[in-house]
């Protein structure tokens, strides 16, 4: 499964590089050595860390409001 | 917790497209190269920013009829999160067009029109702010906020249209034309723009609570 995914990623990721002609700049050599991996992780790690408290904030707004009145 | 599928699915699609947003193919474009990217995260900024301004039109209409202060408090953590999604908006955009249009501000009518519609917003909330009289600021801030809405949808629904706009989608021609024939960016564009909607209407929900609890508090 795991492998899976990252295959069909780079599959993607190659095609992208060799299908166009060059005449637009494009971030081309950046695909090429693979390395925009380590960009897409950090950001799915930030986002996931951004959700995963939003998450948090949730469970805990829940729980104040369960509290039964004093 | 309540709605935990809908809030999974808004995390899942904004995680996907932050992944997809850099891997997909993208077309070939001169001057946008790959700032094209930019399309995922800064558009949908604003969609969600006239989604919970809508929401708040119409909590302000309820209000009205109801006379229920619920609706006012609601009507306005929704403006607050929107507001935070404009900033989100302007900046972003700010950022794009310092490096394809060569300048972080030109004077088009849809960046002017977008600036209007902040600082018509943020009037309100220094409208709702300034008001000690709670159902005075209710009242008050509810026939503004009608005003509000109808505001942006001139200024960056229908002026924008009517003359020539450097931004795209504008100056004419609604929608994205010239990508839209690009199936690939739809697959990332639009469950972009659902995640962002739905996260977003999620960050007003949780203002929105605590905000009730802080008055149950104070009762």
């Amino acid at each position: 499964m795991k492998y899976n995914l990252i295959s069909t990623l780079l599959f993607i990721l190659f095609n992208a590089t060799y299908v166009f002609s060059q005449e637009v700049g494009m971030a081309d050599e950046l695909r090429e050595n693979g390395k925009i991996f380590v960009v897409v992780i950090v950001l799915g790690l930030i986002m996931a860390g951004l959700f995963g408290y939003l998450f948090y904030l949730d469970r805990r707004l829940s729980k104040m409001e369960n509290k039964p009145k004093k | 917790m309540k709605g935990i599928f809908w809030k999974l699915l808004a995390s899942l699609l904004v995680l996907y497209t932050v992944l997809a947003g850099f891997l997909f193919q993208v077309p070939r474009l001169p001057i946008l190269h790959e700032t094209i990217r930019n399309l995922y995260f800064h558009v949908p900024m604003w969609w969600t920013m006239i989604f919970l301004f809508m929401i708040s039109f119409i909590l302000s209409l309820r209000y009205l009829s109801s006379g229920n202060i619920q609706f006012d408090v609601a009507a306005r953590e929704s403006v607050n999160i929107g507001l935070l999604f404009s900033f989100l908006g302007i900046v972003t955009g700010m950022i794009w067009a310092r490096f394809t249009w060569g300048d972080y501000w030109t004077n088009d009518v849809h960046l002017n029109g977008a600036a209007i519609t902040i600082l018509t917003y943020t009037a309100y909330i220094i409208l709702h702010n300034s008001i000690e009289d709670e159902i005075k600021r209710a009242r008050f801030s509810a026939v503004y906020n009608i005003f509000a809405f109808v505001l942006m949808v001139v200024f960056i629904g229908i002026l924008p249209r009517m003359t020539d706009s450097l931004h795209p989608g504008k100056g004419g021609n609604p929608g994205f034309n010239q990508y839209d024939l690009d199936s690939q960016m739809r697959m990332v564009f639009y469950p972009a723009v659902v995640g962002w909607l739905m996260t977003g209407y999620w960050i007003y929900q949780l203002k929105l609570r605590v905000q009730r609890l802080k008055m149950k508090e104070e009762e």
